[in-house]
């Protein structure tokens, strides 16, 4: 049976939502981490870097443990990890005939753990407990996806989601770290910043993935070509860019004008992060090739979002 | 009050009946002497040696199923967590083959001359210029629909599902309390409190010899099919529901799923040249049956309410083309307005030539001078009902009120006779229920058969929903009231 748009757009977001909540939560935990060592940067600019490499625009005047607050409950933070799962569950509870019951059970059991009022009384003394649950209930839904769900159209649109929103977030983060840490194009690393480099890779779930392929020998530009183009590690941008545009095969093609955009704007990723080495990335510069990720998949988004999910009628009756 | 009445104080029932009191009211499972009726010899038998404790269990099993499946309802006008279980009675309620057998002739006759009906005031209105209902009443209802005057409805079938509840008198008849003829709800708690209970009860189930009702799926699908517009030989059905905010969301994604159909929102509709499309990730499909589920005035912003962001634009002008079906028809609340309810005897007979089969109750009308009279004077005997209103809110039970309800009514009813109507309180009958304690006591209930309607002919699944006032004494069955369900059994 054909899928309808509203049910692809709610899983895309619900899986999207899931992803922003858990990634989240793994930079924030990692950050309490480096925070108790950090010599370098006062608290108040390190939390606001943090902020910032989380996409994230961080309030006037606010203080740091409010920041952390902030980024973490506030609900008129609509990137807050409770906004996310909020919005994720809302979108699940959408389209539950469209998903495993263990999917609905699972997200429903998130939404509501990360919402009692116990959590966030505990959060000042065990903030790591609500992190660490955070990631483990969406890690957990998404293993109960995969082995639950029909892999279909509607899970193709889980995946989507998920790795959009992976690339992004990820390319977002390797930007705010090299533009302040690695300005120069040094090769080595600064010792007192040495803490900050693994907190780049744990943030990324990468330091032992990374250590396995270069042993413990921290260098930039290794570090940046192992988050950025390898393709075997999960969480590089290269490995979510490969997911999307095997997602974008496996959806129906559209005879309509521009209805193969999506595909090709996938593709087009895909080749150039596949066919590009590390020395031509420092020669076009660090930045200008994240941004320009960023934005193909912005690109990719709205292709999707024409194609499958707001098409003009006039335009998809002719064709 | 109403429910006791006359206690046969000599007569002591047996465990888990010990608690048990016979009144007034007809009791579905014992004789007035305190013998149980035959068709239920075998259940009462099944109870009598049935051990408190497993029956407890059986109860506890019952509802975690039901919560498991979600089998839920909302209530409006409450913060979050709105999402209940529908209270369910263990205990199934029996209907004999020749009861049963009377009630489907009854509400064959009545749907099929309330579609002639419909039909009959949507076109050339004979029955009031023969003087037979009032025109007044037509038009001053709110749900008469003048944009459906002249408009060809497939197969003249205003009435694709109705949910007509009944009632039984003191003395064991059957008669109609009210005709749902817009979007009723329920059916899908009678299909799920069935597997449920096959699941407790097998043997019992067996033994009794109960007529199944599986076949609704099919059958709500099969009548929606042949409401297909004309060469449409191999329709595309869906179901319309106002979204997952609605009381009855659970019901729309059960029957869509028991359809095998997509289950649609308005904003997955698009109309272009009178034609419904779907949004698809496929691209646009036509649409060509529409099982809505929502009301009239929510269902085209264009066209009614212009506010309603739950509807499609454009939707009324496809269907008024004939490119799409709605089911039901628009403007079939007229036929289910109170007051109308009143002179449904004389619809059947000025359209069939019959004698009603299944009564009405007594009903007085406010518009009425003499009988508005009457009501404002017994207002402490009779229930008082709002005409538009459904879900039993805007209702006055008389015996049950205070000076001061009757009193606001009485002001009510003066202001705005057309919108009052008013009927004698009658003590539904009663059924043994399951109460906290694991006793078995008796509490009021009605019925409710779900109709598809085909035409002279219908389908009705033997039995139906039974609702039950699960407070004791309580008259009120509404699920948004304090209501329950209890599975129905219709004898072999």
């Amino acid at each position: 049976m054909d899928m309808l748009s509203r049910v692809g757009d709610a899983l895309y977001w619900m899986s999207r939502y899931l992803e922003r909540a858990e990634h989240t939560a793994r930079v924030l935990e990692i950050h309490l981490g480096l925070q108790l060592e950090s010599f370098s940067a006062s608290s108040q600019q390190h939390w606001e870097r943090m902020i910032t490499s989380l996409g994230l625009e961080p309030p006037e005047g606010i203080n740091d443990i409010d920041l952390i607050q902030w980024v973490c409950f506030d609900p008129s933070n609509r990137l807050s990890i409770v906004s996310c799962i909020s919005f994720a569950r809302d979108n699940a509870r959408q389209v539950r005939e469209h998903t495993s019951s263990e999917m609905w059970e699972q997200i429903n059991k998130l939404f509501h753990d990360v919402r009692s009022n116990a959590v966030q009384e505990d959060w000042e003394t065990e903030p790591t407990d609500f992190l660490r649950s955070v990631r483990d209930g969406a890690h957990l839904f998404q293993g109960i996806t995969d082995s639950t769900m029909n892999h279909g159209q509607g899970w193709q649109f889980i995946q989507l989601g998920r790795y959009i929103e992976r690339a992004t977030s990820s390319a977002v983060l390797l930007d705010v770290h090299f533009e302040h840490f690695h300005p120069t194009g040094a090769t080595t690393i600064n010792f007192e910043e040495h803490s900050e480099w693994i907190g780049l890779l744990k943030s990324l779930t990468a330091f032992e993935a990374y250590c396995k392929v270069y042993t413990a020998d921290l260098k930039p530009e290794r570090i940046a070509g192992f988050l950025l183009l390898s393709e075997e590690f999960p969480h590089s941008i290269r490995f979510a860019v490969d997911q999307i545009d095997i997602v974008m095969k496996a959806l129906p093609r559209s005879k309509r004008d521009g209805g193969n955009q999506p595909a090709r704007l996938a593709g087009k990723l895909r080749a150039t992060l596949c066919y590009t080495e590390m020395d031509e990335v420092s020669a076009t510069g660090m930045h200008d090739f994240l941004v320009s990720i960023e934005s193909q998949c912005s690109q990719i988004h709205n292709a999707v979002h024409q194609v499958y999910i707001e098409y003009p009628v006039d335009a998809a009756l002719e064709a | 009050m109403m429910t006791t009445g006359r206690v046969i104080e000599q007569r002591r029932f047996p465990a888990p009946f010990s608690n048990y009191e016979l009144g007034d009211p007809f009791d579905e499972m014992f004789l007035a002497s305190g013998a149980p009726r035959e068709h239920y010899q075998e259940i009462y038998d099944f109870l009598l040696h049935l051990p408190a404790e497993e029956l407890r269990l059986h109860k506890q099993a019952a509802d975690q199923s039901f919560l498991h499946q979600g089998i839920t309802f909302t209530v409006y006008g409450r913060d979050e967590g709105t999402e209940r279980i529908i209270p369910h009675d263990l205990l199934p309620r029996i209907i004999t083959a020749q009861e049963w057998a009377k009630v489907e002739a009854g509400l064959e006759q009545r749907i099929h001359a309330l579609n002639l009906f419909l039909r009959d005031i949507y076109h050339e209105g004979k029955i009031l210029s023969d003087g037979v209902v009032p025109r007044d009443i037509i038009y001053s209802c709110k749900h008469f629909r003048r944009e459906m005057r002249g408009v060809h409805v497939p197969k003249g079938n205003y009435l694709t599902v109705v949910g007509t509840d009944l009632i039984r008198l003191p003395n064991g008849e059957f008669v109609v309390l009210e005709d749902n003829l817009r979007v009723p709800s329920g059916v899908s708690y009678m299909m799920t409190s069935r597997q449920v209970l096959k699941r407790i009860f097998p043997r019992l189930y067996q033994a009794c010899g109960v007529r199944p009702i599986d076949h609704y799926g099919q059958a709500l699908l099969a009548t929606l099919r042949n409401l297909s517009p004309d060469g449409r030989p191999e329709p595309t059905v869906v179901l319309l529901s106002p979204g997952v905010y609605n009381s009855a969301y659970f019901e729309h994604s059960f029957l869509a799923r028991q359809m095998g159909i997509q289950l649609v929102e308005g904003r997955d509709l698009a109309v272009h040249d009178s034609i419904v499309y779907m949004r698809t990730t496929s691209g646009l499909r036509r649409v060509d049956v529409i099982y809505r589920r929502i009301d009239d005035d929510f269902i085209d912003p264009l066209s009614f309410r212009k506010d309603s962001i739950l509807g499609v634009p454009g939707l009324f002008n496809a269907y008024r083309t004939g490119n799409v079906t709605l089911a039901n028809a628009i403007g079939t609340g007229v036929a289910d307005d109170k007051a109308l309810y009143a002179y449904v005897p004389q619809i059947i007979k000025y359209y069939l030539q019959q004698d009603s089969i299944l009564q009405n109750v007594e009903t007085f009308l406010a518009t009425d001078p003499t009988q508005c009279h009457h009501i404002v004077n017994n207002l402490d005997k009779l229930v008082v009902k709002a005409v538009g209103e459904s879900g039993g809110y805007g209702m006055l039970i008389g015996p049950h009120s205070t000076k001061e309800q009757q009193e606001e009514f009485r002001l009510r009813i003066l202001e705005d006779p057309r919108n009052y109507i008013a009927q004698p309180t009658i003590s539904l009958s009663t059924a043994p229920c399951f109460v906290d304690g694991g006793n078995l006591e008796p509490r009021h209930i009605d019925l409710r058969p779900y109709i598809l309607y085909q035409g002279e002919k219908s389908v009705i699944v033997p039995g139906g929903l039974t609702r039950v006032a699960l407070r004791k004494g309580s008259l009120v069955v509404n699920s948004s009231q304090g209501g329950g369900s209890k599975d129905t059994w219709v004898l072999n």
